[in-house]
C-alpha cells in the first residue's frame, strides 16, 4: 500500500469542499452523490445538492471522483504497547496504522503496564495524542484496581481525568458482587462499563471447544463460557440499572441472549470484533498462532450468527480489537502463544465484506463502525452533522488488494488476515479537517482558485 | 539383505498419522516387518543409515520411547545424540525455535522430537531442513506408537480391515488415542472410545468413532481392547473422583473382558498403572496380552520410519527454509 502520513499538517483553517463524493451518512441512513463542506476543522454543510453546480471560487475544492466519503471510524477497542511494551506498538505507530485504516478516533484499552487505574495515565494518553497529532485518542479507565476484579478503581477521578468508559480489558470480572457494585457505583457518573463476557473457570483453553480442538489436541474454551457470563451480566445490569456494554460477542447463544434482553427493553449494547464475523476456528488449523484470540475464533455457525446479529442490529458496533504481539510472543507452541491480532488497517476492508456480501448497506455499516460507538462512548466524531468535527474517511469500496502482513504500518505484523484477498482501500483520512493520511492515488486538491 | 526396497515410502517428516494414505501406512508396516527378524538375530546391525546423524530431542521425560528410537537408529548404523532437556540451554530460557535452529546448524539428518505442547513438533519442522519425527506432542499425535500398534495387530490378525477396536480410558489427554483413531480408521477398522465423559474430548464422535461411557457396552464383541494410561500429570482439577472408583468402573479386569470376543487382544502403550486402568492378571495374561510385543514392534517400526525418512542416497530431505 503506498500512501503517506502527514503528521505535520497544520490545523485546518478556512474552507475545504469535498465534491463528487458518494456520501455515506449513517445518521440519515442514506447514501447519495454529494459534497461536504469543511470550515475551520468542522463540518459546515453536506448534502446531495451542495455544490451541485460546482464549488464556488475562493475555497479549496477536492474532487472525490465518486469515491465514498463517510464519517471516520471510531474504534473502541485498541491496545498498544505504550506504556510498557513499546517494542510491540507505540501510540504513534498505532496512530499511523489507524490513520491508514480510516480510523479517526480510537479508545485505548487500560491493560498496559502500568494499567490505567490512575488518573495520571489517562492524562498521559491525552498528552501523547496532542504530541503525535494523528488520530483522536481516548482512554478507558480500569474498572478494578490492577484489572484484578477485586476492588473498584477510582471511576469518578478517572472519568474526571477524561476516561471515556471503564473496563478490565480482556479480563472478565469473575466476582458477581464486584460487578454488581461496579454497575451500581458507575451510575453516579453515568459511566459506561464495557465487559468481556467469559466465565474464567471455563475459559482456560486455547481455542474454541469442538472437533478442531480435539483433532489438534488443544484444550478447549467452550462457547458456553461466554453466554453464561452474558446472562449473568444482563441480570446485573437489569437489577442495577447501570450502563453495560458487552465486548467481542462471538457466539450464537450470546447473540440470542442479548437480542432477548433488548426485546425486554433493557438498554444493553454490545460489539463484536472483525475476526468474529470474518473467520472461524479453521483459521487456527496447523497451529496458526496468529489466529489465537480472546475469545477464541468460533465455529462456522457462531460466525454466521454474529453476521446475523450485525444485520438485525443486536450487535451495535464493530471494533478492531487491535492487539500487537511480537514474534517472540507468537512463534512458540500454540498453547504458549500470546493471544491477539493487529486489526487497525484491516478493520475497514474486512467490514466491507459485509457490504459486498449483501448483509449490510454502507450507511448501516458505518452506524456500527462510526456513529454508534461514538454515541455510546460520548465522543464528538463519528457522525455527519453540521458543527461536528470534520473527522472523515475517503475510500474506494471496490479496490481489490491482498493483505500482506509485511506491508502493515503497525510495528508488529500479527494479523489473522494475512494473505486474505479483500476489497476496499482508504484513500484519505481526515481528522479535524486535516488530511493525516493520503493514498498516492488520491488527487491532491486543486489549488485554491 | 536382499529384500526389495522399491516400496519404501518417502516422507519429508513424520508429524502425525492424520492425512497419511493407507498405502503409506502399509508401506511403513511392510518395511517394519523386514526388521523384526533382524532384531531377533545375533547380528542386529545394518548400515542403512551409516554416516547419518539422528538427534533425539526430548522436552518431556521418556525412557521407553527414547530408548526405542535410540536402539532403532543405532541398529541402522546412524550416530545418535540424545539431548537431555533438563541439562540443556532450554532451561536457560532459549526458545524452542532457537534450540531447533541451533541443532539444525549442526546438520543432523533427522531430529526425533517429543514436546509437552500440541503442535510444537509441527512448528519445529517448519524451521529446520532435516527430517523431523514426532515422538509425541502434547495431546496431539504420537505416530510411531500408532504404527507399532497397527503392526502388532496386523501380525496377529493378518489385517486391520473390519476389526472392532475399543480404545479405553483417558482419551482426552491421549495423543496415542488420536493417532490410533486415525490409523485404525484409515486401515479399515471401526473404533470405539470408552471412558468417563470427563475424559472424552469435545465432539470426539466427529472423528468417526463410537462413544461409550460404559465398559460393558464398549467392549461388547470387540477384537482389540486398548487400554490407556490415566494421565494424572496432565489433569488440572478433578476428572475422576478416585483411583478406586476409576478402576471399579473403567479398569480392565477379566470380568469386564468377558463381553469382548474370546480371542480379543489386550494392548497398552505403557507405562502401565497396574490397578488403575488395568488389572495385573489381565496385563500379564500371556494368551491375550500383547503388551510386550508392542514394545518389540516399536523398535522395528522406528527403524522403518528412519529408513523411510533418511535412508537411501538422500541426506537432505524436505528442506524448508
Amino acid at each position: 500500500m503506498s500512501g503517506s502520513i502527514h503528521k505535520s499538517a497544520p490545523p485546518h483553517a478556512g474552507s475545504t469542499a469535498y465534491i463528487n463524493a458518494r456520501i455515506v451518512d449513517p445518521g440519515g441512513d442514506a447514501e447519495y452523490r454529494g459534497a461536504v463542506l469543511i470550515s475551520d476543522g468542522k463540518i459546515a454543510d453536506f448534502g446531495p445538492n451542495l455544490f451541485a453546480s460546482g464549488a464556488p471560487y475562493g475555497i479549496e475544492s477536492i474532487d472525490c471522483r465518486g469515491l465514498c466519503l463517510a464519517p471516520g471510524i471510531v474504534d473502541t477497542r485498541v491496545h498498544t504497547g505504550e506504556p510498557g511494551e513499546e517494542h510491540k506498538e507505540t501510540l504513534e505507530s498505532a496512530g499511523a496504522a489507524a490513520a491508514v485504516g480510516g480510523i479517526t478516533s480510537m479508545v485505548l484499552l487500560p491493560d498496559n503496564e502500568p494499567p490505567f487505574d490512575d488518573a495520571s495515565l489517562i492524562e498521559f494518553v491525552a498528552r501523547r495524542a496532542r504530541q503525535i497529532k494523528l488520530v483522536n485518542m481516548y482512554a478507558y479507565g480500569a474498572l478494578t484496581v490492577g484489572l484484578e476484579g477485586k476492588e473498584l478503581a477510582e471511576i469518578g477521578l478517572l472519568a474526571e481525568a477524561g476516561a471515556v468508559a471503564f473496563t478490565d480489558a480482556d479480563h472478565a470480572v469473575a466476582n458477581a458482587q464486584v460487578m454488581r457494585r461496579a454497575l451500581y457505583y458507575a451510575k453516579a457518573f453515568d459511566a459506561l462499563i464495557v465487559h468481556l463476557p467469559q466465565e474464567p473457570t471455563l475459559s482456560g483453553g486455547h481455542m474454541t471447544s469442538g472437533e478442531m480442538a480435539t483433532r489438534l489436541g488443544l484444550s478447549g474454551n467452550p462457547p458456553l463460557a461466554e453466554v453464561m457470563m452474558v446472562e449473568r451480566d444482563i441480570r446485573l445490569a437489569e437489577m442495577t440499572g447501570g450502563r453495560l456494554h458487552l465486548a467481542k460477542i462471538s457466539t450464537a447463544e450470546s447473540v440470542a441472549a442479548i437480542a432477548a434482553a433488548k426485546a425486554r427493553g433493557l438498554k444493553i449494547t454490545c460489539d463484536t470484533a472483525a475476526p468474529y464475523f470474518a473467520l472461524n476456528d479453521l483459521a487456527v488449523g496447523d497451529y496458526r498462532t496468529f489466529g489465537k484470540l480472546v475469545p477464541p475464533l468460533r465455529a462456522e455457525k457462531d460466525r454466521q450468527a454474529v453476521v446475523e446479529g450485525l444485520k438485525d442490529g443486536t450487535i451495535d458496533a464493530i471494533v478492531s480489537d487491535h492487539r500487537p504481539q511480537d514474534q517472540d510472543s507468537k512463534r512458540v507452541p500454540f498453547a504458549q502463544a500470546e493471544p491477539g491480532g493487529v486489526g487497525l488497517e484491516t478493520l475497514l476492508p474486512i467490514s466491507l465484506e459485509l457490504v459486498h456480501n449483501g448483509h449490510l448497506t454502507l450507511p448501516r455499516l458505518f452506524q456500527r463502525l462510526s456513529s454508534m460507538p461514538a454515541a455510546l462512548f460520548g465522543l464528538p466524531g463519528g457522525r455527519l452533522a453540521k458543527g461536528a468535527p470534520a473527522d472523515l474517511v475517503v475510500f474506494d469500496a471496490d479496490h481489490a488488494w491482498k493483505v500482506d502482513r509485511y506491508e502493515l504500518w503497525s510495528k508488529t505484523k500479527n494479523t489473522p488476515f494475512d494473505e486474505r484477498p479483500v476489497q476496499g482501500r482508504v484513500m484519505a483520512t481526515i481528522v479535524g479537517g486535516r488530511t493525516i493520511y493520503r493514498d498516492d492515488g488520491f488527487a491532491v486538491s486543486a489549488a485554491a482558485a | 539383505m536382499t529384500k526389495k526396497r522399491a516400496g519404501v515410502p518417502r516422507l519429508p517428516h513424520l508429524l502425525g498419522i492424520e492425512g497419511l494414505s493407507p498405502e503409506t501406512i502399509s508401506g511403513l508396516l511392510d518395511l517394519s516387518e523386514n526388521y523384526i527378524d533382524q532384531n531377533k538375530s545375533i547380528d542386529k546391525r545394518r548400515d542403512v543409515l551409516s554416516g547419518r546423524t539422528v538427534i533425539n530431542l526430548f522436552f518431556e521425560n521418556s525412557t521407553r520411547t527414547r530408548t526405542s528410537f535410540e536402539v532403532a537408529a543405532k541398529r541402522l548404523g546412524a550416530d545418535v545424540i540424545n539431548m537431555d532437556v533438563a541439562t540443556s540451554s532450554v532451561r536457560k530460557g532459549e526458545t524452542l525455535l532457537d534450540t531447533a535452529m541451533t541443532l539444525n546448524a549442526m546438520r543432523p539428518d533427522a531430529i526425533v522430537v517429543r514436546h509437552n505442547e500440541s503442535g510444537a513438533v509441527n512448528l519445529l519442522s517448519q524451521k529446520v531442513n532435516c527430517a523431523v519425527i514426532n515422538a509425541g506432542d502434547g495431546q496431539h499425535e504420537h505416530p510411531t506408537q500408532a504404527l507399532l500398534d497397527g503392526l502388532t495387530i496386523r501380525r496377529r490378525r493378518g489385517s486391520l480391515q473390519g476389526l472392532e477396536v475399543a480404545i479405553c480410558g483417558d482419551i482426552l489427554h491421549s495423543r496415542v488415542a488420536r493417532s490410533n483413531i486415525h490409523l485404525f480408521q484409515i486401515m479399515g477398522a471401526r473404533v470405539r472410545v470408552v471412558g468417563p465423559p470427563t475424559l472424552m474430548p469435545t465432539d470426539v464422535d466427529r472423528m468417526g468413532v463410537e462413544v461409550h461411557y460404559n465398559m460393558k457396552t464398549g467392549l461388547k464383541d470387540v477384537d482389540i481392547v486398548m487400554m490407556l494410561r490415566l494421565q494424572t500429570e496432565r489433569m488440572q482439577g478433578s476428572f475422576v473422583p478416585s483411583i478406586s472408583e476409576y478402576f471399579r468402573f473403567f479398569g480392565l479386569d477379566h470380568e469386564k473382558l468377558k463381553v469382548a470376543k474370546p480371542d480379543a487382544l489386550i494392548m497398552h502403550p505403557g507405562p502401565m498403572n497396574r490397578g488403575v486402568e488395568i488389572d495385573s492378571e489381565v496385563a500379564d495374561d500371556l494368551d491375550r496380552s500383547v503388551i510386550h510385543e508392542q514394545v518389540e514392534m516399536g523398535v522395528a517400526v522406528r527403524m522403518a520410519c528412519l529408513e523411510a525418512l533418511i535412508g537411501g542416497q538422500r541426506n537432505q530431505i524436505g528442506a524448508v527454509a
